[in-house]
């Protein structure tokens, strides 16, 4: 529609009409090069994703057609639903400890008018260290002999734990990597929600005898629920992409027990050679996750006008 | 009374949580491997022996990973802003025929999580359509892809749209090209988002792991994460731990010095301008 009125305009002045080309041609100048970036690497793999997960190839003849064969070699695979169970529980954990504990800290500093920089900048330092050294060096503290954990426990004397050995306990030891890493990006986005909520709203609550609980529960949160509710639904579409955690500290094991979506993807094409089946796998996580993402679309619409 | 008993479990609580891990890493790496596996550990480590950092340096080929990862981060930041900021400003202050469509296709990227699409990214790079180019192990699969950055364009057009029209009017009427308007009159009073997109590109590229772990397989061409995880495996304890210690500081010195810009990034995506 709005294209069809500019163009209207234009006819009835040819020398605005040479105007407005050339604009629109600089234009395009200047957008050349994004529109090349992002049709390589963005549009193009979105449209060859789909491709890929309908075609068997092996790279040297020419790929065939082979319907739905991909996604019942996925389903088929004894390894799909352990790889969906836990990528459900580890997004389930990280949301209870990675949504819980930020917005706790949040409030907490919000309350303190000391040392605030410090913490700030404490409980953001993990974020910026590369993920990869975060793991690592966790996978190290979960050493089952002389590990920092174990030792800890050794002091006040509980017995060792087996931590990333132990079909118990290796999916929960991988959250709290991960909750550890990302928790400080939470903690600032609410702090900075929290220090948006007018004054007069938590004196008045106090003036009608409302309690520190109370005032959170009537005020904080209430106040908060918008970006509550963003940070809930990018936080699932970002664990449900979970691969580095178990990649670089369990390899999946022990008996599937860290065994991700994303993590299956990988060995499907890097280790079985199969990109179709990989591609099947991964349409169905972005089934999933584009979910999440339209609601969260919603959500933001919807309150910016 | 009480605030003060919170302020401090608060304040010994964050540092036992985030600092001490840190230190831990620190000191383990001056340990020895016997004194590592020795119950229980002392607080300090026996001996200040800094040789382990200069095996870590030597034997795991520190130099090399660190000076391919700033070659990455600091090509990923020209790509990114040459790109984007010239994207942002035909989209912002030229308004194009289809504008509103390209920046709508740009953002919809910002749905798609980089995860599901991985794979097909990888086989781009590849082998990519038209030109048919090899670009794995070259810069270039890491620069391009980093350049297609839906959020900083959406950035960068927001707070162009905020400039004065009458501001550009003037410029123009005076004869000033669209490139001459960008450079001397938009990118001056840009500086402060410049700075949180600079900053936002060269941290992400810093702490990607899964695509330069693709798209980079020899081991001459690896970034510090990849190099590091690459070799953990062979690794005395000690030496890799220290070699983690090295990859961590420049991004705790960046954070050092950047922080204002780099938490001012974090808060610009939330819902709130």
């Amino acid at each position: 529609m709005t294209t069809m009125t500019v163009k209207g305009s234009r006819r009835r002045d040819p020398g605005g009409f040479r105007r407005g080309l050339r604009r629109n041609l600089t234009a395009y100048g200047f957008l050349c090069g994004a529109l090349i970036c992002f049709a390589f690497f963005s549009w193009y793999p979105m449209v060859r994703e789909i491709i890929l997960s309908f075609q068997q190839t092996n790279f040297v003849d020419e790929p065939t057609w082979v319907g739905l064969d991909n996604f019942r070699t996925v389903i088929d695979d004894a390894a799909f639903a352990d790889a969906w169970i836990n990528t459900a529980a580890f997004t389930g954990l990280a949301l209870v400890f990675g949504y819980v504990v930020p917005f706790a800290a949040a409030i907490i500093l919000n309350e303190l008018r000391h040392a605030k920089a410090y913490l700030r900048f404490v409980v953001y330092l993990p974020v910026m260290l590369p993920p990869a050294v975060g793991v690592l060096l966790f996978k190290w503290f979960y050493d089952p002999g002389p590990g920092l954990f174990n030792q800890i426990l050794d002091l006040v004397n509980i017995p060792a734990l087996s931590w990333l050995d132990s079909t118990d306990t290796a999916l929960v030891s991988l959250v709290a990597v991960s909750t550890w890493m990302n928790m400080g990006t939470g903690t600032l986005i609410y702090l900075a929600a929290l220090q948006s909520i007018p004054g007069e709203l938590y004196e008045a609550a106090e003036l009608d005898g409302a309690g520190l609980f109370k005032r959170i529960w009537h005020v904080t949160i209430p106040q908060t629920k918008l970006i509550l509710l963003v940070m809930l639904l990018l936080q699932i579409v970002a664990t449900m992409q979970v691969f580095i955690e178990p990649y670089l500290m369990t390899g999946g094991g022990p008996e599937n027990a860290t065994l991700t979506v994303a993590y299956l993807m990988y060995q499907y094409a890097f280790n079985f050679g199969d990109f179709g089946a990989g591609g099947a796998l991964g349409l169905m996580l972005m089934v999933v996750l584009m979910v999440f993402s339209a609601f969260y679309l919603r959500i933001s619409r919807d309150n910016q006008s | 009374m009480i605030y003060w008993v919170v302020l401090v479990a608060v304040v010994v609580s964050f540092t036992a949580a985030f600092v001490f891990p840190l230190y831990w890493m620190v000191t383990g790496a001056l340990r020895s491997p016997e004194e590592l596996a020795q119950m229980p550990p002392g607080f300090f480590p026996e001996s200040l022996d800094f040789e382990v950092y200069a095996e870590a340096w030597d034997q795991l080929n520190l130099a090399q990973f660190l000076g391919n990862t700033l070659l990455y981060a600091s090509g990923a930041l020209l790509f990114t802003l040459a790109v984007d900021v010239t994207a942002a400003y035909a989209l912002s202050k030229l308004r194009p025929v289809l504008g509103k469509l390209v920046l709508g296709m740009m953002l919809a990227t910002l749905m798609i999580p980089p995860m599901v699409i991985l794979l097909p990214a990888y086989l781009t790079v590849k082998d990519l359509p038209i030109f048919g180019w090899d670009l794995l192990n070259t810069p270039w699969a890491i620069w391009l892809p980093a350049a297609a950055n839906g959020f900083n364009v959406f950035l960068l057009k927001r707070f162009f749209d905020s400039i004065p029209r009458e501001l550009l009017e003037a410029a123009q009427i005076d004869g000033a090209s669209p490139v001459r308007i960008l450079w001397s009159i938009v990118l001056p009073v840009s500086r402060p988002i410049i700075g949180v997109v600079s900053i936002l590109s060269v941290v992400t590229c810093w702490k990607d792991f899964v695509w330069p772990l693709l798209v980079l397989p020899d081991s001459e061409n690896m970034s510090i994460s990849v190099g590091i995880a690459s070799l953990s495996a062979q690794m005395p304890q000690n030496v890799l731990i220290a070699a983690l210690v090295i990859a961590s500081l420049p991004a705790i010195i960046v954070f050092f010095v950047f922080q204002r810009s780099i938490m001012a990034g974090l808060t610009a995506g939330s819902l709130k301008g």
